[in-house]
């Protein structure tokens, strides 16, 4: 398999207008003739469903959730970050496609990246003209915030709800090709593999989750936009549906799968309460605005936090990093909290938590102001901790958040497999090794409104013709292994609930492959996690039929495929000997514990080829060459 | 903690269903609502017995999917709150539960816990929408628009669309759900082109869908997990009347 990256020749800033000048269009006439698969309807897939069918393509699009709008791309709440320089701060598209691309630490491609920070500005238009609320100034234009990672204000934002509002306004634009009769929508239905047939995609196998039936759909073309993979953690900020399944079947039937191990664990979350615990809760990365971190100078400090003088306190981040302090990026602020946290410094229970102290702010700008600007925030904080955020510092620790590996796609976002394209975070192209806030929903908006629509053209035009019988036996025989799979969950019949086994796994790669990566855990942990898949298909208790709804056979198809993608993270990590971005292998680092890259053995994509279920995964190489940018020691110092 | 709980449990919408008494321990306060169903679910399964069905999803009060209806209440006891922000601590240690789930013609039951909400999207496909095709729009500062005025529209734009206000109306209206888009789009310029086609289309198919007449006992706003103002159906109420006196829709 060959790692072909498409990427438009010519200078950077004209890549994209070159390659849209080059594309064949399809004529309105034909665009009827061809039918486009959309699996997953948040920001990527909504916004890919309403403009392919807008163009006038056919398109069936599918959520296993009852309604597209509950995505979870509902729950992003700091931002969207564009290029607008409505402030006049000296933001541009340069400088957004340059703090994307270093907040990677450089390991994204050049040309995604710019194109990126390019179309990020008719995103906000669209968007408003959608009706989207975004927060304003009194004189009625728009506000920005600024966010970790920037030095200027480009973060477009409504309250602390920007990625419910923003799914509304993709959803709504759905929902009007719905009611047109142009998109077919197929809610309750969950995608469990890939159709293939002569080496393409040319459809998918879904189940109903409300009454167990199995069906194949058929299509020119296939469009995942299902999302990232942090519930491998168990414990993160996802939502408890989110999986991994859809990309991990893609994988299976040949997709790669690139930088796996660049997950990325999110600051500002609540800390955990207890072993019961579901979820983790984010707070959003924008309270860093106004909020400082801290944590007592002296280990083991027990007073409460209005008792510790200003000289016991320690501003980690403004001591350690004075030019953006507590707006560092996500993985160092992370990392700095698990450092304080190491050393007994951390506060609350199990001493698993940082400060996050607004009294400054309040005393600056009074309490209405901060009110306005997290009023929501530190309502949800309240709701579940039972303290008062406006009283007393809120108490955060990091927490699994964003996945920036994904599929291997090239610049037109098809994966390796002809005609199975990927987009948003299920894709691994814009982030490299670290996302910056605000810039997922960028991400997700720019590749479902503006970038498959105008690249898909490229595939359609070109594909193979299938003869039709042949790609529905094909789907039957997919069909038969699916339910065959089934089949062999509900046969198990153990006495292990799912959910502990999901903990379990969660446990194993968020020790040997969270915030800290070394050579020495890795292999133990891909070991541990061999014994749990043998525990998984000996013990795992699922009960009911596929026949009929049934929640743990959904939950136990999906921790199935969550178990062997841990292996293939941890595998990942240990073979990057590097640390860069969210990858932080403790052999590489410096005296003073920053991350050492190593550009001259690791400055490439790893994507990993399936090869057999008994058998080693292929490590393929897709060399990154930055022609714009010089590879700089990542500093916020 | 420990709970006695009677759970609804019904096979299917053509099943008749009835309230199963479970005893539950070993929950403490910081357990949120769903997280002690978690262990419900966990001692069933683990005993081989089908678990209770419910829906569930972000577990952080925004997506919309939780929605069951707690000693009578939808969402439970927190006001301002969904189910999956209620917590344990709120609920006196001992006591019963029932849980239920949401009553509507509009909403009928799936399984258990589970109601089907598809008439929620339709009510949006028939009209709750800007018709901007992508890549057509202007500057998104072209249109200055008051700061007061992006705020209200904000507030109706905050539903979730979880359907407590259904189950909490004598009628099973969707009134607020239905108002709330009306007057987010309504209050902006940028829906104002479509406004009357709209009210007209959404409350047509809101009638088709089986939902009752506004009941006028803001019993809708009381249960709403974003506190969405029951004003915004008097606002539906104008737009509506507008719109049909007026003849260029």
């Amino acid at each position: 398999m060959i790692l072909d990256s498409k990427t438009p020749d010519g200078p950077l800033a004209e890549k994209w207008d070159r390659y849209r000048a080059d594309s064949k269009l399809i004529g309105p006439g034909n665009k009827r003739k061809f039918k486009v698969i959309v699996v997953g309807t948040g920001l990527a897939g909504s916004s890919a469903a309403a403009t392919l069918s807008e163009l006038g393509f056919q398109v069936d699009v599918f959520t296993f959730h009852d309604s597209p709008r509950r995505a979870h791309s509902v729950a992003a709440q700091g931002g969207i970050n564009a290029a607008k320089n409505y402030q006049g701060d000296g933001d541009s598209t340069w400088r957004l496609f340059y703090d994307t691309i270093k907040g990677g630490d450089f390991r994204s491609r050049e040309a995604n990246v710019y194109r990126l920070a390019q179309v990020s500005t008719q995103i906000i238009d669209q968007c408003v003209a959608q009706g989207v609320p975004f927060a304003r100034e009194y004189g009625g234009l728009l506000q920005n915030r600024s966010f970790g990672g920037a030095l200027v204000s480009r973060t477009f934002y409504a309250r602390g709800q920007t990625g419910q509002q923003l799914l509304l306004g993709a959803y709504s634009a759905l929902n009007r090709q719905v009611g047109l009769g142009k998109v077919n929508l197929h809610t309750h239905a969950e995608m469990l593999d890939v159709i293939m047939h002569g080496g393409t995609a040319c459809g998918i196998v879904t189940r109903d989750l409300r009454k167990g039936a199995m069906t194949s759909h058929f299509a020119d073309a296939v469009v995942l936009c299902t999302g990232g993979y942090s519930n491998v953690f168990f414990l993160s900020t996802n939502a408890a549906g989110c999986n991994a399944t859809a990309i991990w079947r893609a994988h299976k039937q040949g997709a790669a799968f690139a930088n796996p191990c660049f997950t990325q664990i999110h600051p500002t979350c609540i800390p955990p309460a207890g072993d019961f615990q579901s979820k983790l809760t984010l707070m959003s990365e924008s309270l860093r605005n106004d909020g400082r971190v801290w944590v007592p100078k002296q280990p083991g400090d027990k007073r409460a936090p209005g008792d510790i003088p200003e000289e016991d306190r320690d501003y980690y981040l403004e001591r350690k990093y004075p030019a953006f302090g507590n707006l560092a990026p996500r993985d160092i602020s992370s990392r700095s909290a698990k450092e304080v946290c190491d050393e007994g410094r951390g506060v609350g229970p199990g001493g698993l938590g940082v400060y996050l102290d607004f009294s400054d702010s309040i005393d600056r700008l009074g309490e209405s102001t901060i009110r306005e600007r997290y009023g929501n925030l530190f309502h949800m904080y309240e709701r579940i901790t039972a303290e008062n955020p406006y009283q007393v510092p809120m108490r955060i620790y990091p927490a699994p958040h964003y996945t920036m590996g994904g599929l291997w796609v090239d610049y037109e976002l098809m994966t390796t497999i002809p005609g199975l394209f990927a987009l948003g975070e299920a894709n691994f192209s814009d982030h490299g090794a670290n996302r910056l806030g605000a810039s997922a929903l960028m991400q997700g908006l720019a590749d479902g409104y503006f970038v498959l629509p105008a690249t898909i053209c490229n595939y359609l035009n070109s594909k193979p013709a299938i003869n039709a019988e042949a790609a529905k036996e094909s789907g039957r025989a997919t069909e038969a292994q699916v339910k065959a799979r089934l089949q062999k969950i509900l046969a198990i019949k153990g006495s292990t609930p799912v959910e502990r086994l999901h903990r379990d796994l969660g446990n194993i790669v968020w020790e040997a492959c969270g915030m800290s990566r070394s050579g020495k855990d890795l292999p133990q942990a891909i070991n541990d996690i061999r014994d749990l898949k043998q525990r998984f298909w000996e013990t795992a208790a699922v009960t009911g039929h596929a026949g009929d709804l049934n929640m743990t056979l959904e939950k136990a198809g999906r921790v199935a495929d969550l178990i062997e993608l841990g292996e293939l993270m941890c595998r990942d990590a240990l073979t990057r000997e590097e640390s860069c971005g969210a990858h932080f292998r403790v052999e590489h680092q410096t005296a003073d514990g920053e991350a050492v890259r190593n550009d001259q053995d690791f400055c490439h994509v790893a994507a990993w080829e399936h090869t057999g279920d008994d058998t080693e995964p292929n490590r393929l190489v897709e060399e990154l060459e930055f022609e714009s940018v010089n590879l700089a020691v990542r500093s916020y110092k | 903690m420990k709970f006695t709980l009677h759970i609804w449990r019904q096979p299917s919408n053509s099943d008749s269903g009835n309230f199963e008494t479970r005893e539950i321990d070993g929950i403490t306060p910081e357990m949120s609502f769903l997280e002690m169903l978690d262990q419900v679910n966990m001692q069933l399964t683990g005993g081989g017995e089908p678990e209770v069905a419910f829906e569930h999803d972000c577990r952080e009060g925004i997506c919309g999917t939780c929605s069951l209806v707690i000693n009578g209440v939808p969402h439970g006891p927190e006001w301002g709150a969904t189910t999956c922000q209620t917590y344990m601590r709120s609920f006196e240690d001992g006591s019963e539960i029932w849980i239920e789930p949401y009553r509507a013609k509009a909403f009928p039951i799936t399984k258990d816990l589970i109601v089907d909400r598809s008439a929620f999207d339709r009510i949006q496909q028939a009209g709750g929408f800007v018709s901007a095709n992508t890549g057509s729009a202007p500057d998104a500062n072209a249109i200055p628009i008051a700061k007061a005025v992006a705020e209200q529209a904000m507030d109706s734009a905050a539903c979730i669309g979880c359907g407590a206000c259904v189950a909490a109306c004598s009628n099973a209206s969707a009134s607020l759900f239905v108002a709330a888009k009306v007057t987010h789009l309504a209050t902006l310029p940028q829906g104002d082109p479509e406004r009357r086609a709209r009210v007209q289309k959404m409350i047509a198919q809101m009638d088709a869908e089986m939902f009752g007449s506004c009941s006028n006992h803001g019993e809708c706003e009381a249960v709403c997990p974003k506190n969405i103002s029951v004003s915004v159906i008097a606002q539906m109420n104008r737009e509506y009347l507008r719109s049909v006196a007026t003849s260029d829709t």
